[in-house]
């Protein structure tokens, strides 16, 4: 019994998903950025599957899943210093009381 | 090396993921959100063991696992100004479900209507040895721009949170 590459893509497609009906209806940013890790990894599960499927030796897709990641850490880095310069200025950090753009 | 993928592995970990996901917006406290996150960040590690990715798998084990999660635990504690303000409301909205339901759809029938020439894996599996040269061979560009907008980042957050002049 084996497992193709559609199994693999159904699994990162409704991970990215759930990413993203979190993404959309939570209120706290932290949840928020913890959804959109989500999202960033079920992307990261499509790369790595097709890869492995159809170019397994040019690694294509396991170094685009590399960049990625790079880019994730680079992402919830910011993200969460943003979160924190925000408790800052406001002391909250519910997305709803956040809702004036002069500081 | 395995020449394809067993199933019940599979099974295993995707449970695991889907099951952690489903949790994370389920979980009325933060800090559990934040655990129910590292845990779908590990069954992702073992999908990549299972795609023969080890190297990647460690990688995902040590940013995600390691680094991530204790930043937003981290995050979460700094920012919570009561025990009580980790546990909050569900805030499940139905129109942000009824989107991820139609981005699912659009996607299920991408994938049905998705046929792909090789249905099981092949037997070739580079090691990490390879990922390495092929990354110093032709990805050496990328390699160094990673680099650089990680630099970018680690100033610009060290910029953001420095002292309010």
């Amino acid at each position: 019994m084996t497992v193709g590459p559609s199994a693999f893509m159904v699994l990162a497609g409704a991970l990215f998903c759930i990413g993203l009906f979190g993404a959309l209806s939570k209120k706290s940013t932290v949840l928020v950025l913890m959804c959109l890790e989500l999202m960033t990894n079920a992307v990261n599960i499509n790369l790595v599957a097709i890869s492995r499927f159809v170019t397994p030796e040019s690694l294509a897709g396991q170094f685009a899943a590399a960049f990625i990641m790079v880019v994730a850490a680079a992402e919830v880095g910011l993200g969460l210093a943003l979160v924190l310069a925000l408790f800052r200025r406001t002391r909250t950090i519910e997305l709803d009381q956040v809702n004036r753009l002069k500081g | 090396m395995p020449e394809s993928v067993a199933v019940v592995p599979f099974v295993v970990l995707s449970a695991g993921v889907l099951g952690g996901a489903v949790l994370v917006l389920l979980s009325r406290n933060v800090v559990h959100a934040a655990f129910w996150v590292l845990e779908v960040m590990l069954a992702v590690a073992g999908l990549f063991m299972l795609l023969s990715a080890g190297f990647l798998a460690l990688v995902q084990i040590m940013v995600y696992a390691g680094a991530v999660s204790v930043l937003l635990l981290f995050t979460i504690m700094l920012t919570l100004r009561s025990r009580e303000d980790a546990v909050r409301s569900l805030d499940l909205s139905w129109q942000a479900g009824v989107i991820a339901l139609m981005v699912f759809a659009a996607i299920w029938t991408t994938i049905s209507g998705f046929q792909l020439a090789i249905p099981t894996a092949p037997a070739i599996t580079p090691g990490v040895a390879d990922f390495g040269k092929l990354l110093f061979q032709g990805w050496a560009l990328p390699f160094e721009i990673a680099s650089v907008v990680l630099l970018i980042a680690l100033v610009g957050v060290v910029w953001w949170l420095g002292d309010d002049r």
